[in-house]
């Protein structure tokens, strides 16, 4: 018994300095985007790795997602004979949930994954050693790009997901349900307007469509650098820390989400 | 057959004994003074001061790794730590450049105590040393000229020109052809040319202390004897002093005013390379003989 609760007392304290490792590390990696010296073009190559590589599953992703929610809500909508509201539905899907979500879980996969692999094969062959010799913080020099990196970009391709997912339900709703294009537009910036608006001309959908990927930006960047850095057990290890971060950071994705949706929820007035 | 089998072994343990006395003693005749940096071991050094020093140091993990461990490294000496796989010798460099520190004793950094400093004062005591890695742990992603120009853009204000000219001379020092290396990546590059780019990283801002992870492990004798050859040089000709891992005793021999020899978490002896011969202790002996 008292084996037991020794073993159960150890896993507990594992755990809860994993949770402070994980909180230090994002305080760090975020208090050093304002600190000297600025890697400004590790953060380049970063953005350009996260965001510009990223486009192409991004954009099919979105292409896809609008299609199947336009043909699947013109089968429901057509029993109440209301298939001129698929715009509406389209619209408040993607850039509410679907767009920042998928979004979030394709970077996690893609770029996650990357991060998790360069940190933890750069640990295993001491080049994290070697950063610290050199007199370098590994956190300020890696980390640091990577998640300020993430944090920007995420909501750009977001964006373009969103864009790109209301154009899929276009091409459905107007060559499949046979519904004008520009009722179906007409329809998109009616819902867009009908959810309310903070200060007046931000609408509460675009503050909400874009909290969401900022938010999962950096939970995708800190646990990726979290695993990395925290590689042990040579290549083995490198493979173990990227399954590690996809998991991770998709159900964190996930779990966060549906907290952040609560929380917009009750700050924003929506109707 | 079986029978004249120990026999057989004892004399090849025994010729391998001879082999390495015969070249400890050959360098130290062959030696000068000046080629064995700070007068010699036999010599005393010229400043009392001591540049590295680890007094009654114990540090554990799961199990105990160092206990008691103390030795002194003066400057302009060549230190050698030498022992088995697994004797806490690799612990020893990081416990220099604070990447562990002790649970118990004091490590100090050019007459600095560095046991309980800041993270951030940690990265300043670090720019003393220069570290070179038993894989050389350069940096794939940058070419061997960024590699070695690293330590100098983020710690000197250097403009381009001069950078250039300081990575062309490390190169050269380390016997390296700057043009064909430069823009050359770490994968393009055989194992003893990344290890001397990582010599070369290690002494690009002209550090004080220079430490070294086996820096002949798994190099054909040759490339071995280039190395050996560029450490001696460097204390030689720049009067840096080094700390070097190892378990190559031919090399080590060659090269160090002083060995540190590491058994069952302590230090066992520590003097010099002749001291080390004369000793009756029996692991001593086999230690020698067994290398």
């Amino acid at each position: 018994m008292s084996d037991l609760l020794r073993r159960f007392n150890e896993s507990a304290k594992g755990k809860i300095l994993t949770v402070q490792e994980y909180f230090s590390l994002a305080w760090k990696s975020l208090r050093f985007i304002f600190a000297r010296p600025f890697y400004g073009q590790d953060l380049v190559q970063q953005m350009e790795e996260i965001g510009v590589k990223s486009l192409g599953i991004v954009l099919l992703t979105g292409l896809f997602t609008g299609m199947v929610l336009a043909l699947q809500s013109s089968v429901q909508l057509r029993t109440f004979g209301a298939t001129m509201y698929i715009g509406r539905l389209v619209s408040a899907s993607m850039i509410r949930e679907l767009g920042p979500v998928l979004a979030g879980l394709m970077v996690a996969g893609r770029v996650g994954s990357g991060i998790a692999a360069q940190l933890g094969s750069m640990r295993v062959t001491e080049q994290i050693d070697a950063l610290n010799t050199l007199g370098t913080d590994p956190i300020k020099k890696l980390a640091t790009p990577r998640v300020l990196a993430a944090l920007l970009m995420l909501p750009v391709l977001t964006i373009i997901n969103n864009v790109i997912g209301i154009i899929g339900g276009n091409i459905i709703s107007s060559f499949v349900v046979r519904i004008p294009t520009s009722l179906y537009w007409r329809t998109v910036l009616q819902q867009i307007a009908a959810d309310g608006f903070v200060l007046r001309y931000v609408p509460n959908d675009f503050v909400m469509g874009l909290t969401k990927p900022f938010v999962f930006g950096g939970l995708i960047a800190i646990t990726a650098c979290y695993f990395g850095l925290n590689t042990t057990g040579g290549t083995e290890g490198v493979g173990q820390a990227t399954t590690r971060t996809v998991v991770s950071s998709s159900i964190l994705i996930l779990v966060v989400d549906y907290f952040l949706t609560q929380l917009l929820l009750s700050v924003l007035s929506y109707g | 057959m079986a029978d004249s089998r120990p026999d057989l072994q004892r004399r090849v343990d025994d010729t391998k004994r001879n082999s390495v006395r015969r070249a400890i003693r050959t360098e130290l005749a062959s030696d000068t003074p000046d080629e064995r940096g700070n007068g010699g071991p036999g010599r005393a050094p010229a400043k009392a001061t001591s540049v590295v020093e680890l007094q009654s140091v114990s540090l554990a993990f799961d199990v105990p790794v160092l206990e008691d461990v103390s030795f002194v490294v003066q400057p302009g000496e060549t230190v050698a730590v030498v022992g088995e796989s697994g004797t806490g010798k690799s612990t020893i460099l990081k416990l220099l450049l604070r990447l562990l520190v002790p649970d118990s004793g004091h490590v100090c950094i050019d007459g600095q105590d560095i046991t309980d400093l800041s993270f951030d004062e940690a990265l300043l005591v670090r720019q003393k040393m220069g570290m070179v890695f038993q894989g050389a742990a350069l940096f794939d992603s940058m070419t061997v000229f960024e590699n070695v120009a690293y330590p100098v853009r983020e710690h000197t204000e250097m403009g381009e020109e001069e950078i250039e000219e300081r990575v062309r001379e490390k190169l050269q020092f380390v016997d390296l052809d700057p043009d064909r290396v430069m823009d050359q990546y770490p994968a393009e590059l055989s194992g003893g040319m990344r290890k001397r780019v990582g010599i070369a990283r290690g002494m690009a801002n002209n550090p004080k202390i220079m430490l070294y992870d086996e820096p002949t492990s798994g190099l054909d004798p040759l490339t071995t004897n280039t190395i050996t050859r560029l450490i001696a040089k460097l204390q030689r000709e720049l009067g840096v002093t080094s700390v070097v891992v190892s378990h190559d005793m031919t090399s080590v021999s060659r090269m160090s005013s002083k060995i540190v020899l590491l058994h069952d978490r302590h230090a066992i002896f520590f003097g010099t390379p002749e001291e080390m011969m004369a000793q009756d202790n029996s692991y001593i002996r086999d230690f020698i003989g067994a290398l």
